[in-house]
């Protein structure tokens, strides 16, 4: 009876319906105070006054803290960052510690009040008046001064530069058009929240919406000057991150407040500082040429980008999957990165792939047209089966079932090449499809599982669950790895005092998660296995330990039921109230994200089943089928349906993963059709605001999502079999439905999101 | 937000006593809009009068028409018999805004005084001459793809945002309001809310201190043929790109009587006068809807970025028309669109 | 102010129950010297024991209304004497003109069940129900709520059973983070009243039929609940959910991986 795949419900769940899951903000603390950020009114320049002696005196005012008067944390040093595990600070720009400014938004004080209404209203009578310099604020105006990055996060970001003209040129049949996507935001229902809590002065908890509680008690030791081990951070229940809860300046910013005020103090971000304070995606301006011979085999793919950052080496890679996807003989994928003096680009769901597949799958959807070929036939046609740019086979690879899948559960032969075939009524009707990729990654992490007399399990590890599902699958992997039911699990994680697991990022914390917990149980089994071996009141006493086997909280003589001893038996004849075991699993490819504990057991899986990139390249599969209603009058496109086929290895919970792909096909749908943030191109501030203006999907825009998986463990990632599931869902959608859009109307859309007003334009 | 005195009040008189005395004194309805923009720093009243509990709540038949409260929540006017009835293009209206939980506190009174979404009168770190005359518009060269394409002034380019008051336009309504000394005027809808001019910071021609007590609908023969199209960029709860509220009373397939209102072109309501008088007396067919679109919009001055509104109104119109024609009722116009799944 | 005796407020089966899930941070906390509230708080995040709220109705202890500081925080400019009802329980104190019903729930009352998402009424994350009607706390100002009756998502479940749109977004899988979920499901109990009202909205085939109930459509459930917003994208799940409850009838959820339909 295998728990693990089953669509259980979640075991948070009853917590979450019921308003009792508690999230940062709401950790109210005696004595707390309340912390407004003031942010800068310009782009670029220096503060030149504040009025903050004035504001003192306001009502309720404890602190205002700016250059002037702030706590001077560590300076940055990248290096001394890296080895304290501190490397990912959402924007290197601690928090107040001169009076520069780099963009339209960055926190420039902070005011500390007893109330919340009190803080904002003394915020906004806070005057700070500025020296303005001449600002870089629009993408396209700033190009002929971009860079070429010679690395992306380890790897080579310029691959072939120059080599695809060429072929290019001399190939039969090519495409080569200009896309663009906007920048996006995440915005997470929950606003980023953080609660700080001094002990004298060097100690703090804080409690984070953070999608690594690891990772900012890292941060926050390191800028000032703490153990780690002295920097708690909890975060039992965050409200979604999508890449935006990493650690950004307001956990900082609180934990200098409070130190300030001498008390605890809160400070929640306002949704308008989520558009300007915890990172966005880039802009990007990608060009995709496809070059094919006569019959439509792959001859040259290139695709480059143009994007920018500020205050990281972090840019947009929407070149990502062009090094994976299809058979070409020669691809050459490239950036030129622009500086612009806006709040700073970070990871959000699916960064590169999100923007880079809807080019790449644009592109390839306008070469089959000019084929006269079936998408998915010519998909086919071009597949790879290896990774094309470092030759090694894929761990494990489905991708033709999935188009052929999706193509089966979508009705895709009712397709017409030929658009503007299809009509209900004043609607034009289109079919669209696209390839969904994303790296299968895995970090190190550490378990420790702990049994109780009573038969209860405690599985702990300091991962988080921002939704995903972390909870309730870690207790079904216990639950079938000790042979007892999920109902006798608990988990506890989203605490940096328990043993260390990567950030909840990158897709990764199941796969880097659960093979540290199969370690762990299997070394608790093996200590109650010594246990009952070695005790004469046991029936196993003087059994080998490969002969024993382990079910419904027993262990027993294989192929003799009868010979068994129950958990509870072994703990109370040893007189023992509970055991535990901690196992840390590192991979062949690396720690990851992770800084692994050296305190728990390390893992002997042998290198085949253990993330070996020098030997395969780990990637996720998918195929994504849209069908969309146009109205060409009015210029409004409804998705009608998606079937989405993922191959992305073994399933933990049916439920919870099924979940995960509808949330993130329809973060693709918002993409595809209304999320962009705009910028006045004279002071370059953004003028989407709030949700009001930033538009996201709404119960209305979505229709029925059919979700299938090829449900294939992966053999070589690790003994559990399962890659990462939370980003590759939106990849291909804004393709999927861009070239529905074009199947239904003819009509080609390369500058997303599809907007009504694209109609009238083009 | 800045520090504000509050009261509730109870007594009319008293309450616009209240606001006639402070200058700087409101009338707190729902508060959906005042609320939202004392939060943003935008609007900074040092009193707050919750008229509430007024009793101005009634939706109730009057001689000639309809009279609706002025402190009756958007939710149950839409959702009035009388009116779903009589006036299906009001409870459309109100219907394509906001959401529920909006509409369940939005008072009718409020609905009408609602400010503009245009983002720079939204931040108080950009230009805008209804927030701050003199400081500018910052729309003007700016970000203004869902500004205004007619009646616009080099001071303002905003939209009036409301969806309620463009169904009220093309409805002919009287708005009734009490000022001080219990004076009391009734102000046709069409002089309720203003063009910017000079003055972007006057929304409308209320007197500070008048209060909002009753909308009268009047009489007609409308209701079988009356459509409200609200064209946005995501399916519901978003402001309109563009909306237009049509309603017909024909005579075989002859036009007797013909409303046409836009959202989200002016600041104000767009009572489209021109395509109504283009109409009025000829066939409706889909070639004379056309015409009369164009003809309307000849005078649209579209900004830099949104010049597809002037196509997307005009095609709007006779969208709305046809959904008008068809027994003005969304099953009939989006039959194919709501049966599937 | 002054502190109180330790666990004064705490029942002796509620202290019995506490000091069996969590018998290591018992003796700690019961030597720290803090309040039963902030206890409460600590609790869900080093004992969350998600086990034992799921067998033992933990989250039911927890619920139970937290006492409210009879003394407003210093300073308070423009108070205001509010009294109101939540969850069946009445509730008086002195708010800041400038503090909303949401605020004052999270912030004065210990009511973190409703969820400040935007603060500006664009996303429903801070629905409560109020006299019957769904509405936004965030623009609610606490002080226009004298006499009325707050339901939030605290007050949906009786004594240890959940209300039925509760369970059913459990059995949906109607939320991931969890934080627009309280908002969604008071959002969605309250629909039920409209639709049986025969409340129409923008995709009602024809608003001049005034029918005494109206049996909801998908599409009609996405229009009238599109106030909610979920960025994780539960949707197609939330929408399960409430046609489960509202047709009163189990809706299928059929399994690639498990056998049949659970």
């Amino acid at each position: 009876m295998s728990e693990t795949g089953k669509p259980i419900s979640r075991i948070d769940g009853r917590m979450k319906v019921s308003g009792k899951a508690t999230y940062a903000a709401e950790f109210n603390q005696p004595n707390m105070a309340y912390a407004f950020p003031v942010r800068a009114s310009i782009a670029k320049g220096k503060i030149a006054s504040i009025n903050d002696d004035i504001i003192r005196k306001e009502a309720g005012v404890i602190a205002v803290i700016s250059y002037k008067n702030a706590y001077k944390l560590k300076p940055l040093d990248m290096q001394a960052q890296m080895k304290a595990g501190a490397g990912f600070l959402g924007e290197n720009l601690p928090p107040l510690q001169d009076n520069t400014v780099h963009y339209p938004g960055q926190f420039v004080a902070v005011i500390v009040a007893e109330t919340y209404e009190q803080a904002r209203a003394a915020a906004y009578k806070l005057q700070v008046k500025y020296i303005a310099d001449k600002a870089a604020v629009d993408l396209k105006t700033e190009l002929p001064k971009s860079t070429k990055p010679k690395m992306f996060m380890g790897e080579e970001a310029q691959v072939n530069e120059g080599k695809a003209a060429g072929p290019l040129a001399a190939s039969a049949k090519k495409v080569d058009h200009t896309y663009s996507t906007p920048v996006e935001h995440h915005h997470p229902m929950e606003p980023h929240a953080t609660v700080a809590v001094w002990e004298g002065t060097d100690k703090l908890t804080l409690y984070d919406a953070t999608q690594g509680v690891g990772l900012t008690s890292a941060i926050a030791a390191y800028f000032f000057g703490l153990k780690q081990e002295n920097v708690r951070v909890m975060a039992p229940f965050v409200g979604g991150g999508f890449g935006s809860k990493g650690l950004w300046l307001h956990t900082l910013l609180v934990a200098m407040a409070a130190k300030a005020a001498n008390r605890p103090v809160k400070l929640a971000l306002t949704r308008q500082m989520m558009q300007t304070n915890v990172g966005h995606r880039a802009a990007t301006i990608q060009r995709v040429g496809v070059g094919t011979d006569a019959g439509g085999q792959l001859n040259v793919l290139r695709h480059h980008t143009n994007t920018y950052n500020n205050l990281t080496q972090f840019f947009e890679p929407s070149g990502k999957q062009t090094l994976v996807l299809y058979k070409a003989r020669l691809r050459e994928v490239t950036y030129n990165v622009a500086h612009l003096d806006r709040s700073t680009p970070t990871f959000m769901r699916a960064p590169g792939e999100t923007p880079g597949t809807f080019a790449l799958e644009c592109a390839m959807d306008e070469m089959a047209y000019q084929l006269k070929m079936d998408p998915v036939e010519f998909r086919i046609k071009n597949h790879t089966t290896k990774d094309p740019v470092k030759g090694h086979d894929f761990s494990s690879e489905f991708l033709v079932d999935c188009y052929r899948t999706g193509a089966k559960r979508f009705g895709w032969a009712s397709r017409s090449i030929e658009p503007r075939q299809k009509r209900q009524g004043k609607y034009l009707v289109g079919y669209g499809m696209a390839t969904a990729t994303y790296p299968g990654g895995r970090s190190a992490a550490s378990v420790k599982v702990l049994m109780n007399n009573k038969g209860d399990v405690t599985v702990m590890t300091a991962s988080i669950d921002i939704g995903t599902g972390t909870y309730t699958v870690l207790a079904q992997t216990a639950a079938d790895a000790l042979g007892i039911p999920v109902e006798k699990i608990d988990v506890k994680i989203g605490d940096s005092s328990l043993p260390p697991a990567p950030l909840a990022g990158g897709s990764q914390t199941t796969a880097s998660i659960h093979p540290a917990a199969l370690d762990a149980c299997v070394l608790l089994r093996k200590e109650l296995i010594s246990m009952a071996i070695a005790d004469p009141g046991s029936k196993l006493n003087g059994s080998k330990p490969d002969d024993i086997d382990f079910a419904n909280g027993k262990l027993f003589v294989k192929g003799n039921k009868d010979k068994s001893d129950t958990y509870l038996d072994i703990l109370n004849r040893a007189k023992r109230n509970e055991i535990e075991a901690c196992a840390t699993t590192l991979p062949v490819s690396g720690a990851g994200l992770t800084v692994p504990s050296a305190l728990c057991t390390p893992s002997q899986t042998p290198a085949e089943q253990n993330s070996d990139i020098k030997q395969y390249a780990f990637h996720s599969f998918g195929a994504q089928f849209a069908e969309v209603w146009v109205d060409e009058d009015l210029g409004t496109i409804r998705v009608k349906r998606v079937t989405s086929v993922q191959d992305v290895g073994r399933i933990m919970n049916e439920k919870t993963a099924r979940s995960q792909i509808i949330g993130g096909v329809i973060f693709g749908i918002g993409a595809a059709l209304m999320e962009a943030t705009e910028y006045d191109k004279r002071w370059g501030n953004p003028v989407t605001r709030t949700l009001a203006d930033y538009h996201v999907p709404v119960h209305l825009d979505v229709p029925p999502i059919d979700v299938h998986f090829i449900g294939k463990p992966d053999p070589h990632i690790s003994p559990i079999g399962a890659r990462g599931i939370g980003e590759i869902g939106i990849t291909g959608v804004s393709a999927a439905i861009a070239n529905a859009v074009f199947n239904a109307t003819g009509k080609r859309l390369r500058d997303l999101p599809l907007t009504p007003e694209k109609f009238f334009e083009s | 937000m800045r520090p504000f005195k509050y009261s509730n009040a109870s007594e009319t008189a008293a309450a616009i006593n209240a606001v006639v005395v402070n200058p700087t004194a409101r009338f707190l309805g729902g508060g959906t809009n005042l609320v939202d923009l004392m939060k943003e720093d935008v609007m900074r009243p040092s009193e707050l009068v919750n008229v509430t509990r007024l009793k101005f709540s009634a939706v109730e038949k009057k001689e000639n028409g309809l009279s609706i409260g002025g402190t009756a929540t958007n939710a149950v006017t839409a959702n009035h018999e009388l009116v779903r009835e009589n006036y299906p293009l009001l409870s459309m209206a109100i219907l394509a805004g906001a959401s529920a939980q909006i509409r369940n506190m939005a008072t009718n009174a409020g609905n009408l005084n609602q400010r503009t979404r245009c983002t720079y009168f939204y931040d108080v770190n950009m230009p805008c001459n209804k927030r701050e005359p003199g400081s500018g518009c910052g729309a003007l060269h700016g970000v203004n793809k869902n500004h205004a394409i007619l009646g616009w002034s080099e001071k303002c380019v905003a939209t009036y945002p409301s969806d309620m008051a463009v169904a009220l336009a093309a409805l002919n309504a009287v708005v009734h309001v009490e000022g001080s000394d219990s004076t009391k005027r009734s102000i046709p809808f069409s002089d309720f809310h203003r063009l910017p001019g000079d003055h972007p910071e006057i929304d409308n021609t209320l007197k500070h201190g008048e209060f909002i007590t009753s909308i009268d609908l009047p009489a007609n023969r409308l209701a079988e043929k009356s459509y409200y199209l609200k064209i946005r960029e995501r399916s519901s709860y978003a402001f309109a790109l563009v909306s237009v509220a049509a309603a017909l009373e024909t005579s075989g397939n002859r036009i007797k009587d013909v409303r046409i209102a836009l959202g989200g072109v002016a600041h104000k309501p767009w009572r489209a006068r021109i395509a109504e008088q283009w109409l009025t007396g000829k066939e409706a067919t889909e070639a004379n809807f056309k015409a009369a679109a164009l003809a309307e919009l000849k005078n649209a001055k579209p900004l830099e970025q949104n010049k597809y509104k002037v196509g997307m109104a005009a095609k709007a119109i006779v969208r709305a028309l046809e959904g008008a024609m068809q027994g003005g009722n969304y099953g009939a116009m989006e039959a194919d669109l709501t049966t599937t799944n | 102010m002054e502190e109180q005796p330790l666990f004064s407020d705490l029942s002796e089966a509620e202290r019995k129950a506490l000091e069996e899930l969590m018998p290591d941070e018992m003796g700690e906390i019961m030597s720290s010297g803090i309040k039963r509230r902030h206890f409460l708080k600590l609790f869900a995040v080093t004992g969350t024991s998600l086990l034992a709220a799921n067998l033992l109705g933990i989250e039911q202890l927890m619920a139970r209304s937290i006492p409210i500081e009879e003394q407003p925080p210093v300073l308070i400019e423009n108070g205001i004497n509010v009294s109101f009802q939540v969850n069946g329980s009445t509730q008086k104190l002195m708010v800041d003109s400038r503090m909303t019903l949401l605020d004052t729930l999270r912030e004065r009352l210990g009511l973190t069940g409703s969820k400040k998402g935007c603060d500006h009424g664009q996303c429903g994350a801070c629905t409560v129900i109020v006299d019957d009607k769904r509405v936004l706390s965030c623009l609610t100002l606490a002080a226009t709520c004298e006499d009325k009756k707050v339901t939030t998502i605290e007050g949906l479940a009786t004594g240890n059973e959940l209300h039925p749109m509760q369970t059913s977004f459990i059995k949906h899988d109607g939320f991931q983070c969890g934080y627009c979920t309280p908002g969604q499901i008071c959002s969605a109990v309250a629909l039920m009243g409209e639709a049986k009202n025969g409340d129409a909205s923008y995709v009602t085939a024809n608003v001049r039929e005034k029918k005494k109930a109206v049996e909801l459509s998908n599409e009609e459930i996405r229009e009238r609940m599109s106030g909610n917003i979920c960025r994780c994208g539960a949707y197609p799940n939330i929408v399960s959910a409430i046609r489960e409850v509202h047709g009163d009838k189990a809706v299928a959820q059929v399994w690639q991986f498990a056998e049949g339909t659970i």
